[in-house]
C-alpha cells in the first residue's frame, strides 16, 4: 500500500487533504490515473491469473474464447469507435489471422494442407498480425476516399469476397465442410494445446490468452491516450475540422485500419487454437455483426468496454444452452421450430437494437452510471 | 451468339430484381439518409407471405397482399425503432437497421422452415422464344413488372402531391417543414414503399426454383447496384441494378472458359468486385451527387 501511495503522490506535489486533484495534464492522462482505478485492474488481473485453479476445463476454453474475442473487439474498437469509420469486414481480418496462423505453424508433411512447422506462438501470432494488418493497409485507399457508409458497403463487400477466396481455396483453407487443424501455439519447446506435467491444456491456453490480451489492452490503451488516438477521435468527430487543424486524414485512416486489423488478425489466430478447428463459412457476416455487437454493447471508444462487451456476446451462447432445461418450448435441437440457436441470433439483433436506443455508451455506461450514482450516495440528487 | 444473349437475358432479368431493391435502398436513403439494412428481411418477409397466400387467393392476388403486408411491416419498422433515432448518427441507426434484419430474418427463416416454399408463380423455368433466343418467361415477367413498377413510380414522384413532398424533403428537410410538409409522413411513406418494392422482388426471386433461407444474400448484391449508380440517385438505382445483373450473368457464363482459377461461383461475389473497381475511381459512383468539400 506504501508503494502505491508514493506512486500517487510522489511525482508531482499535490495540496494535502486532495489526494486525488490534478494538477497537471500528465497526471491526468497516465494510464491508470487514480488510485481506485489502480487498485481494481491490479485485482481484476490477479483474480483473472487465479482463474485456471478454480473453474473446470470447459468454462476456461469458453473464457479463454471470450479474452480472445476481447482482442478482436478492441481491434473493431480503435477503427470504429476512436476513429469513427464504420467496418463490417472485420470477419475478413480475423479470417486473414487465423489462416496465416494456421499455415504457418501447419503440418509440413501434410500433401493437401499449406503448412510451414512454425509452431512458436510468439512468431506466428505476429505474423498473423502482420499480415492481417497488410491487408488493412491494401483495403485502406478506399477507406480514405470514402466516408461513412459508403464504407460500410464496401467492407460489407469484403466479407462477401473474402468468403469466397476462402471457400475456393481448399489448400489453405481445406474447402467448405471440411476445414482445417487450427493453429499450433508452442512456446519453448512447450505445446500450449497439450496436457503437461504441471497444466491442462486448456489452463496454459488461458493463461495465453490472458497475457496476450493484457498486452493488447495496454497498447491500445497507450495508442488512444497519445497523439495518434486524438488524432483518430478527431477525425470520427468531425473530419474536415481535424484536416483543418493539421490532422493528416489519409495517414491516420490508413493506420487505423493497420492497428485494427492487426488485433482482427492476432485474435482470429488465437480464437482457432481454442476450437482447434476453422471452417471456411464461418467468417461470414453475423460474425462480423457480432464484433460490432461487441463493441456496441460493451461500449464504443473504450477498451474496457471492449473486453466486457466481448466476454457477454462470447458467454451468451453458454447462457442460453443452458435455457431448454428451464423453458422446455424452447428446443435444443438446430432441426426444431424454435431453438436456442435462432434464439441466440435474436438476440443479437435485439441486444444491438435495443443498446443504442436505451443505453448508447453500452455496458461501459451503465457501470459509469453505477459508480456516479454511489459517488453522490446518499445525495442522489 | 444465342448463348451471349441469352446470358444478357437472364442477366436483365436478374438486374430487374436487383433494381427494384435497389430503388428501396435509395428512396429510405434519399428521405433518411440512412442505409437500411433490412431489406433482406423485408423481400423474405414479403415472399413469405406469398407462399402462403398463394393457396387460398392465388398468385396476383398473393402478391398485392404480401406487397401490403411488406410495406406494413417496413412502416413498422419505421415507426418502433427507425423514428426514435431521428437526429442521431446515421451510422447508429444503419447498425440498428442490420439487428433489425438479423432479428426479423429469424422470425421470417421460422417460417420458411428447413424446405423450399413454393410462391406458385405461373411460369416455373418455362422458356419462350423471342426473336430466335429462348428466354425464360419468369425473366419477361420480372422486367416487364420492374418497368411498370418504376413508371409508376416515377411519375408518383413527378405528379403526385406527395411525391413532391418526398422530392423536397430530400432536397432540405427544414425547408420541407417550414413549407408545412410532413416529414414523418414522408420517412414513413419511405419506409413502407421500400418494404413494397422488397415484396415484388422476394416473390420475382422465389420464382422458378422457389424460396429457402439462403436466398436473403441477394438482397444485399443491390448494395453493389446503388453505389454502381451512385447512392442518391433514382435513375442510378434501376441502371446499377441491371448492370449488376447483366455483369452477374455473363460472369457466370463465360468465367469458367476464360478465368477459371477464379474458383467456382465467383458470378455470386463478382458484384462486389464490380463495386469496389468503380469505387476506386468514381467514389461517389456513376450518377451520384458529388461531396464537395474544401480545406
Amino acid at each position: 500500500m506504501t508503494e502505491t501511495s508514493t506512486r500517487f503522490k510522489s511525482r508531482t506535489k499535490r495540496p494535502s487533504g486532495r489526494p486525488e486533484l490534478y494538477t497537471s495534464y500528465s497526471q491526468h492522462l497516465r494510464m491508470l490515473n487514480t488510485r481506485p482505478k489502480f487498485v481494481s485492474v491490479t485485482a481484476i488481473v490477479a483474480v483473472a491469473a487465479l482463474l485456471p485453479w478454480v473453474f473446470d476445463d470447459q468454462t476456461l476454453s469458453l473464457l479463454g474464447l471470450g479474452l480472445a474475442a476481447s482482442i478482436g473487439a478492441i481491434g473493431l474498437n480503435l477503427v470504429t469507435g476512436y476513429a469513427g469509420q464504420v467496418s463490417l469486414g472485420h470477419a475478413f481480418f480475423l479470417a486473414i489471422g487465423a489462416y496465416t496462423a494456421a499455415a504457418l505453424s501447419g503440418d509440413p508433411e501434410d500433401n493437401e494442407l499449406i503448412g510451414f512447422g512454425v509452431t512458436n506462438v510468439v512468431v506466428w501470432l505476429l505474423a498473423a498480425g502482420l499480415v492481417a494488418a497488410f491487408f488493412g493497409v491494401i483495403v485502406a485507399p478506399l477507406a480514405t476516399r470514402l466516408r461513412g457508409l459508403y464504407l460500410a458497403i464496401v467492407t460489407l463487400g469484403l466479407v462477401f469476397i473474402g468468403e469466397h477466396i476462402f471457400k475456393e481455396w481448399p489448400e489453405l483453407t481445406g474447402g467448405p465442410g471440411v476445414g482445417r487443424p487450427g493453429p499450433v501455439p508452442e512456446l519453448f519447446g512447450v505445446g500450449l494445446n497439450t496436457p503437461g506435467d504441471f497444466l491442462t491444456a486448456e489452463q496454459k491456453l488461458y493463461l495465453l490468452m490472458l497475457v496476450t490480451l493484457i498486452i493488447f489492452a495496454l497498447l491500445a490503451r497507450n495508442l488512444v491516450r497519445s497523439k495518434v488516438g486524438r488524432a483518430f477521435a478527431a477525425i470520427r468527430d468531425r473530419d474536415i475540422a481535424a484536416e483543418v487543424i493539421g490532422v493528416n486524414l489519409t495517414r491516420y485512416k490508413v493506420l487505423a485500419f493497420a492497428v485494427s486489423s492487426f488485433f482482427a488478425g492476432v485474435a482470429g489466430a488465437l480464437l482457432y487454437t481454442i476450437t482447434g478447428f476453422i471452417e471456411p463459412s464461418s467468417f461470414n457476416l453475423l460474425l462480423s455483426v457480432q464484433y460490432i455487437a461487441m463493441v456496441l454493447i460493451g461500449g464504443v471508444a473504450t477498451i474496457s468496454g471492449s473486453i466486457l462487451g466481448a466476454m457477454f456476446i462470447t458467454l451468451i451462447p453458454a447462457l442460453t444452452r443452458q435455457l431448454p432445461n428451464v423453458a422446455p418450448f424452447i428446443s435444443g435441437d438446430a432441426t426444431k421450430a424454435f431453438n436456442v440457436f435462432q434464439l441466440e441470433t435474436v438476440l443479437y439483433g435485439l441486444l444491438i437494437i435495443g443498446f443504442l436506443i436505451f443505453e448508447p455508451r453500452g455496458l461501459f455506461g451503465i457501470w459509469i452510471r453505477i459508480r456516479n450514482y454511489w459517488k453522490a450516495w446518499p445525495f442522489t440528487y | 451468339m444465342a448463348e451471349l444473349l441469352q446470358s444478357i437475358s437472364g442477366g436483365l432479368g436478374q438486374g430487374s430484381i436487383y433494381a427494384l431493391l435497389a430503388l428501396g435502398f435509395v428512396i429510405i436513403y434519399k428521405a433518411t439518409r440512412v442505409i437500411s439494412f433490412a431489406q433482406p428481411a423485408l423481400m423474405l418477409a414479403g415472399a413469405v407471405l406469398v407462399s402462403y397466400l398463394v393457396g387460398a387467393v392465388g398468385f396476383y392476388a398473393a402478391v398485392v397482399l404480401g406487397v401490403v403486408g411488406a410495406a406494413l411491416l417496413g412502416l413498422g419498422i419505421e415507426r418502433t425503432v427507425v423514428r426514435p433515432m431521428v437526429g442521431k448518427p446515421v451510422f447508429v441507426v444503419a447498425i440498428i437497421t442490420l439487428g433489425i434484419d438479423i432479428a426479423l430474418r429469424v422470425v421470417v427463416n421460422g417460417f420458411i422452415g428447413n424446405d423450399v416454399r413454393q410462391v406458385g408463380d405461373p411460369w416455373g423455368f418455362a422458356r419462350i422464344s423471342v426473336l430466335g433466343v429462348a428466354v425464360q418467361e419468369r425473366h419477361i415477367a420480372t422486367f416487364v413488372t420492374t418497368a411498370l413498377v418504376i413508371t409508376v413510380l416515377f411519375a408518383f414522384f413527378k405528379y403526385s402531391r406527395l411525391g413532391l413532398a418526398m422530392r423536397a424533403a430530400a432536397f432540405d428537410q427544414e425547408t420541407a417543414l417550414a413549407q408545412g410538409m410532413s416529414v414523418g409522413t414522408v420517412f414513413a411513406l419511405s419506409w413502407a414503399i421500400a418494404g413494397g418494392l422488397a415484396a415484388v422482388a422476394g416473390t420475382f426471386v422465389a420464382t422458378g426454383a422457389g424460396l429457402d433461407q439462403q436466398l436473403w444474400i441477394i438482397a444485399l448484391k443491390a448494395l453493389p447496384a446503388i453505389i454502381l449508380g451512385g447512392l442518391d440517385s433514382l435513375g442510378g438505382a434501376v441502371v446499377g441494378g441491371l448492370t449488376i445483373g447483366v455483369v452477374e450473368s455473363l460472369v457466370a457464363t463465360y468465367q469458367s472458359d476464360f478465368a477459371p482459377w477464379l474458383g467456382q461461383n465467383f458470378a455470386v461475389v463478382s458484384p462486389y468486385v464490380v463495386m469496389m473497381l468503380v469505387l476506386l475511381v468514381k467514389p461517389y459512383g456513376l450518377f451520384g451527387t458529388r461531396e464537395v468539400e474544401r480545406v
